[in-house]
């Protein structure tokens, strides 16, 4: 029989690698399209009377309730199945990893359940994202102090 | 080991088998041999754990009803499933008040299930009659091993996908004069085998190993002739499982190329269904045992296989803490006694 490190060599050779090109230009076109739609609704959004900094946050808006929506749906699993990360890069893939377990986990209940379980996957963005946003602010704050900022 | 086959004393013979699946089954190849495609993946029930549930209560119910038998005539009921405590198994099945036996072997359970039943059966004899049924569920192992279902990511070429599906076989300690005999005639139990994989997305390369010393052992403990086997059938090692599988025994000296079939390989049509790398789960052998299997048995066109259910035995914990994933190879040898 093999040893392990033999047959981990064997696995390595017989195992279908992923298509990182064809998925690099898949997601490179998927995240361009959620993109060049963010900014035509921003367009409509100025075009109906808001302020460009207002459009932003409408904008991030509706995408997070398209993606929400389509994620309930059922549909959204099957297009980033083929857009891979231009469906997650994009806060699109944020709203899809806070509502698919939402919705998995509702039969457990709305407090042990969707409650304690909505961040499984989404977690780790947010509790990264607050550490690295205070370690920054803690950065700062020193910068500020040696240049005589404060 | 010397010892590690058990032939048993009294053959253990069916007499009904039943497969039930999801829509993704009935697109399959094999989607006309089951009994019951279910186009709802719910099965009409509120929970997807239920619905695995309801998976084993249709098989064995179909199962039943092919055989003329009521629960109250079954001694035994050996029964598994891929959830935590095998839920979906007691859940499923408690109605029918058949004295019951729950297994976990992950993908394996299915020959688990039919190795302890026919040793059971052979043990008591007589008239006794007992059942085994398998289930899994793919939405419930997605859920409970991976990611959530409606989760938008892209999955690895060496992945499976978890088959909804089971199967539920019926064996009797007694030769029927009525029904052809086909019948468990010897078993063996698989060792733990660990091929040093912890990749949980590439489950093949983790249960090949233990195929490939299931099979090994068995042809030098039982120095049978391989040419004399119709099929040796593993569960669910999927394209590159099969490969590797392939590799391992060739370089054990035995070919089996030509008689080798795999459930994984056989449950989806991998041109039309994403799949990647095959079908997996424990309803995966299950089901394509009692719809492909045991109807080739019963029209005489194989005389003898040898049937292992392949198991990765792995926790979402375990795998999250780096350990290796173990796999299991349990082996049955099914014949037909009047061909054989």
């Amino acid at each position: 029989m093999h040893t392990n490190k033999n047959y981990k060599v064997l696995v390595e050779k017989m195992s279908p690698k992923s298509p990182v090109l064809k998925n690099c230009v898949r997601a490179f076109f998927f995240g361009g399209l959620v993109c060049f739609l963010g900014q035509w609704l921003s367009y409509l959004f100025i075009w109906l009377g808001a302020s460009r900094e207002d459009s932003l946050s409408f904008v991030s808006i509706s995408l997070i309730f398209t993606a929400a929506l389509l994620t309930g749906l059922g549909f959204f699993d099957r297009i980033a199945r083929f857009a891979g990360a231009g469906t997650l890069v994009p806060v699109t893939g944020f709203a899809n990893s806070v509502v698919s377990p939402a919705i998995d986990t509702k039969s457990e209940g709305f407090i042990l359940g969707v409650g304690a379980k909505i961040f499984t996957v989404a977690g780790p963005v947010i509790v990264y994202g607050i550490l690295s946003g205070m370690l920054y602010g803690i950065i700062y704050f020193i910068y500020l102090l040696l240049t005589g900022g404060v | 080991m010397k010892n590690r086959i058990i032939p048993l004393k009294n053959p253990a013979y069916f007499i009904s088998h039943a497969a039930v699946g999801g829509h993704e089954e009935g697109k399959g190849p094999l989607g006309r041999c089951f009994d019951l495609i279910e186009p709802d993946d719910k099965f009409g029930m509120d929970t997807w754990e239920h619905a695995e549930g309801e998976i084993g209560r249709l098989a064995l119910g179909f199962a039943l009803k092919k055989a003329g038998l009521a629960s109250m005539d079954l001694r035994f009921l050996f029964a598994g499933d891929l959830q935590n405590q095998c839920v979906a198994s007691s859940g499923g099945l408690y109605t029918f008040g058949i004295p019951y036996i729950g297994l976990y072997g992950a993908c394996s359970t299915c020959t688990e299930a039919l190795m302890c039943l026919s040793v059971f059966l052979s043990e008591s004899g007589g008239e006794s009659i007992g059942a085994a049924v398998t289930t899994s569920h793919n939405c419930a192992a997605e859920r409970q091993f991976r990611t959530p279902i409606e989760y938008g990511g892209q999955r690895s070429p060496t992945a499976q996908w978890t088959a909804t599906g089971g199967g539920a076989i019926s064996l009797s300690a007694r030769k029927r004069e009525s029904i052809v005999p086909a019948a468990i005639t010897a078993v063996m139990p698989s060792k733990v085998i660990d091929g040093a994989i912890s990749d949980a997305t590439n489950m093949g390369a983790a249960m090949a190993p233990a195929a490939a010393e299931s099979i090994l052992h068995y042809f030098a403990e039982s120095c049978e002739d391989i040419s004399s086997f119709d099929a040796i059938v593993t569960g669910d090692l999927g394209r590159v499982g099969s490969e590797l599988l392939l590799s391992l025994l060739s370089e054990g000296g035995i070919d089996i190329s030509k008689i080798h079939f795999d459930c994984g390989n056989l449950l989806y049509d991998f041109d039309l269904q994403d799949v990647h790398s095959g079908g997996s789960g424990c309803g995966c052998s299950a089901s394509v045992l009692s719809a492909f299997f045991v109807p080739k048995l019963f029209s005489g066109e194989y005389k003898r296989l040898l049937f292992l259910s392949t198991g990765a035995l792995m926790s979402p914990s375990s795998v999250q803490q780096g350990d290796h994933i173990f796999g299991v190879a349990p082996a049955i040898k099914i014949e037909r006694t009047d061909l054989c």
